[in-house]
C-alpha cells in the first residue's frame, strides 16, 4: 500500500525526497535498466530510458515550474491544530511534529508567487510525502489563500497536486476544506484569471473531487494515479481485477477527463502557452463587454 | 431487528403489551401497573438515547426504519413531483429531485434515497450515487436559480459509489463541480443530513446557506470502517473510529460544520417516522423564513463565507 510508504520509520534520510530507490545507482521500477541516480535527477526524475516518471520533491517541481530566483513563498505561517483531539496509534499532533521535523515544512503544501516563462503565476505545490499529501485546515487554507491572492495580484493559478485524499485525523473539518478550496478558487473567475491543475502521481480522494478536478484546463503527467476511490477500494467493491491502466492518466484521457497528458520536460512550456493564450481573452475583450461579462460571473 | 443496546427496552415493551393483553383476556384492572412499567420504559429510553455512543448514534442512523428521502419529499412537502435523469448518461435512482411545496413556497428539492427493503435497496444502490446522480442535481440547481426557486437537500448516503463505471464517468469531477454550482446558487439552500453524511458524495449537495443534522444523524470524512481500516489496520476497529471522528450532530455544531440539531423522538426517528418528518418540516420552514429575506448577492457570499471560514489552525512556531 503507498500510504505506508510515507509512515515508514527510520529511513535513511537523504535529500531527494521521491520514490526512486536510494543509491548511487538504481535499477528503474517501470524498465529495469540501470540508471545513475545522477542523471535520473538531472533529468527531472524520469527515466532516462524508457520516461517512466518518478514522483518528483517539492522544491525540485518550483524549480522545475518558476523561472530562476522568481518563486517567493506565501505559505508556511501557519500549522495544523489538533480539533478533534484525534488519537490511533499515534496522537495526532505527534505525527504532524515528526512529519515536519522529517520535511521541514509546517504542513503537506507549498504556496508562492513566481514567473513562469515570464508568466506571473501563483504556485501551489502538493507535498505527498508529508502525511499522505492529505488535506487538513492547513492545506485547505494554504490554497484559499493562494487563490485569493493570485487573484489579488493579478496571477494566474497553478496548482500541482499529489494527495491521498483529505485528512482523516481532523475530522469533518478535512472534508469542509473541499469546499473551502472550491469557493475560493472563485476570486480568479471573477477576474478572468486561469486557474490550471496539474495532476501528478498520486492524487485521489476529496482532492480528485476538489480543486484539483476544478482547473480551467486539467493536465496530468504520464501514469499518473487518478482517482477518486482508490483501486483497493474499488476491487473490494466489484470483487474483480481491476483493468491494465484503469485510473491511470492516459485511460483518463480517453475518457475525456483531462485536457491532455503533457511529459514532465514538455510541463513548462505547456502550461505557459496555454496561460497566454487563455490571458489573451481579457484583452481582447472591449470595455462594454468586460463589464458585460463581469456582470454575468 | 432491534439495534443491540434497545434489547432492554423491546423487552419491557414486550412484557407491557404481554400485561395489556393478559389483562383484558383476563378483564382485570392492571392499569396502575402498566402505567408505572410505562414509566419506566420511559424513563429506560430517555437513559438509553441520551447516554448513546458515538459507534450507537452511527448505528442509530443507519438503522432500517428510519426515514428514508422519499419519506421527508413526500412527507414534510406537499404535491412532491418526481424530475428524473441527467439528460446524458441515465438516471440514477439513489438521487430523488423535483419540485415541491414548503408552505407557502415552490421549491427545488433533492435527496439522496436508500431503500426501505432489500429490494429496493438493491434498486437505490444504497444510496450511493453515480455521476449520473450528481449531474441530476445540478441540473436541479439551474432550474432553481432560473426560476428563482429555493433549494432543499437532504443527505443520507454512505458515500459516492467506489465502481469502475463510476471512475470512468468522472465521479471526482463530478462532485467536484455540484459543489462549486452549488455554492454559486441565487437562491436561499438549506440541507439537512437526516442519516448518514458520508464524505464527498455527501458534500456534493451540502453546500447549503445553512446545515442542519438530525440529532442521531452523522456526517464524516470516512466512514468509521474504512477510518479503522487504514488507521488501525482492522476493520473491526470501527467503534473506535467512530469515537475518534467526532462524527455526531453536537460534535459536528461545535465544531461548526453544521449550524442547527434537529431533536428526533426520544427511542430514535426510526420508532417515530411520522413526529422525525413533521420536525424536519418545521425547522424547514423556519430556515426559509429567516433566508427568504437575503438577496441574491448577499445569499451566494454568506453560503462562500460560510464555508471559506470552516477549519482550524494556528500560527506556526
Amino acid at each position: 500500500m503507498a500510504l505506508e510508504r510515507w509512515f515508514r520509520r527510520n529511513r535513511p534520510t537523504r535529500k531527494e525526497d521521491d520514490n526512486a530507490p536510494a543509491g548511487l545507482w538504481l535499477k528503474c521500477e517501470a524498465c529495469s535498466a540501470q540508471i545513475y541516480r545522477k542523471d535520473l535527477v538531472a533529468n527531472a526524475y524520469v527515466c532516462t530510458e524508457c520516461g517512466h516518471h518518478y514522483r518528483m520533491p517539492v522544491e525540485a517541481r518550483i524549480e522545475l515550474l518558476s523561472d530562476p530566483g522568481t518563486f517567493e513563498p506565501w505559505s508556511g505561517a501557519i500549522q495544523a491544530e489538533d480539533p478533534l483531539g484525534f488519537v490511533d496509534t499515534l496522537p495526532y499532533p505527534e505525527r504532524i511534529e515528526k512529519n515536519q521535523q522529517k520535511h521541514g515544512r509546517p504542513d503537506a503544501i507549498i504556496t508562492g508567487g513566481s514567473l513562469l516563462d515570464g508568466e506571473p503565476i501563483g504556485l501551489i505545490v502538493m507535498d505527498f510525502l508529508f502525511l499522505g499529501g492529505s488535506m487538513g485546515s492547513v492545506v485547505g487554507e494554504e490554497i484559499a489563500r493562494a487563490a485569493e491572492r493570485a487573484a489579488l495580484e493579478d496571477r494566474a493559478l497553478v496548482a500541482v497536486t499529489a494527495s491521498g485524499g483529505a485528512r482523516m485525523q481532523e475530522g469533518a473539518l478535512s472534508l469542509m476544506q473541499m469546499a473551502k478550496t472550491t469557493v475560493a478558487l472563485e476570486s480568479l473567475s471573477r477576474k478572468r484569471l486561469p486557474y490550471l491543475s496539474v495532476l501528478t502521481d498520486p492524487t485521489t480522494g476529496g482532492v480528485t473531487a476538489s480543486f484539483a478536478t476544478l482547473g480551467d484546463v486539467i493536465y496530468a503527467e504520464p501514469g499518473a494515479l487518478v482517482s477518486f476511490a482508490g483501486p483497493r477500494v474499488i476491487q473490494q467493491t466489484i470483487k474483480q481485477e481491476l483493468p491494465e491502466g484503469f485510473q491511470r492518466s492516459e485511460f483518463l484521457l480517453e475518457k475525456g477527463m483531462l485536457d491532455d497528458v503533457v511529459p514532465r520536460k514538455a510541463l513548462k512550456e505547456r502550461l505557459a502557452v496555454t496561460l497566454r493564450l487563455l490571458r489573451a481573452g481579457r484583452r481582447q475583450l472591449g470595455p462594454v463587454e468586460e463589464v458585460e461579462r463581469a456582470a454575468a460571473v | 431487528m432491534p439495534l443491540p443496546f434497545e434489547k432492554p427496552i423491546e423487552d419491557l415493551e414486550a412484557k407491557i403489551e404481554e400485561m395489556r393483553s393478559y389483562a383484558s383476556e383476563q378483564g382485570i384492572e392492571l392499569a396502575e401497573e402498566i402505567g408505572l412499567l410505562q414509566q419506566r420504559l420511559e424513563r429506560l429510553k430517555r437513559d438509553t438515547f441520551d447516554n448513546l455512543t458515538r459507534w450507537q448514534r452511527v448505528q442509530v442512523a443507519r438503522a432500517s426504519g428510519r426515514p428514508t428521502a422519499m419519506d421527508y419529499l413526500q412527507g414534510a412537502f406537499e404535491g412532491f413531483t418526481e424530475l428524473h435523469g441527467d439528460r446524458t448518461l441515465g438516471d440514477d435512482p439513489a438521487m430523488v429531485t423535483g419540485l415541491a411545496r414548503l408552505g407557502e413556497r415552490s421549491v427545488i428539492v433533492i435527496g439522496q434515497q436508500k431503500g426501505r427493503d432489500t429490494k429496493e435497496n438493491i434498486h437505490r444502490n444504497f444510496g450511493m450515487s453515480h455521476p449520473s446522480g450528481y449531474r441530476k442535481a445540478m441540473r436541479m440547481f439551474d432550474l432553481a436559480d432560473k426560476f428563482g426557486l429555493p433549494v432543499v437537500t437532504l443527505i443520507d448516503t454512505p458515500g459516492a459509489y467506489p465502481g469502475t463505471a463510476a471512475e470512468e464517468q468522472g465521479q471526482a469531477w463530478v462532485i467536484a463541480e455540484s459543489i462549486r454550482r452549488m455554492s454559486r446558487l441565487s437562491v436561499p439552500a438549506v440541507c439537512v443530513v437526516v442519516g448518514e453524511g458520508g464524505s464527498g458524495g455527501a458534500l456534493a449537495i451540502g453546500v447549503a446557506n445553512r446545515v442542519l443534522i438530525l440529532e442521531n444523524a452523522i456526517y464524516s470524512v470516512i466512514s468509521p470502517e474504512s477510518c479503522a481500516a487504514i488507521l488501525w489496520r482492522d476493520a473491526a476497529e470501527a467503534e473506535k473510529a467512530a469515537e475518534a471522528l467526532k462524527l455526531t450532530a453536537y460534535d459536528l455544531l461545535e465544531l461548526g460544520v453544521v449550524d442547527r440539531v434537529v431533536d428526533e423522538p426520544i427511542g430514535g426517528a426510526h420508532k417515530s417516522r411520522e413526529e422525525t418528518v413533521r420536525r424536519v418540516r418545521e425547522a424547514l420552514l423556519e430556515e426559509m423564513a429567516t433566508l427568504s429575506g437575503m438577496g441574491a448577492e448577499a445569499l451566494r457570499e454568506q453560503r462562500r463565507r460560510r464555508f471559506r471560514d470552516l477549519g482550524r489552525f494556528r500560527d506556526a512556531a
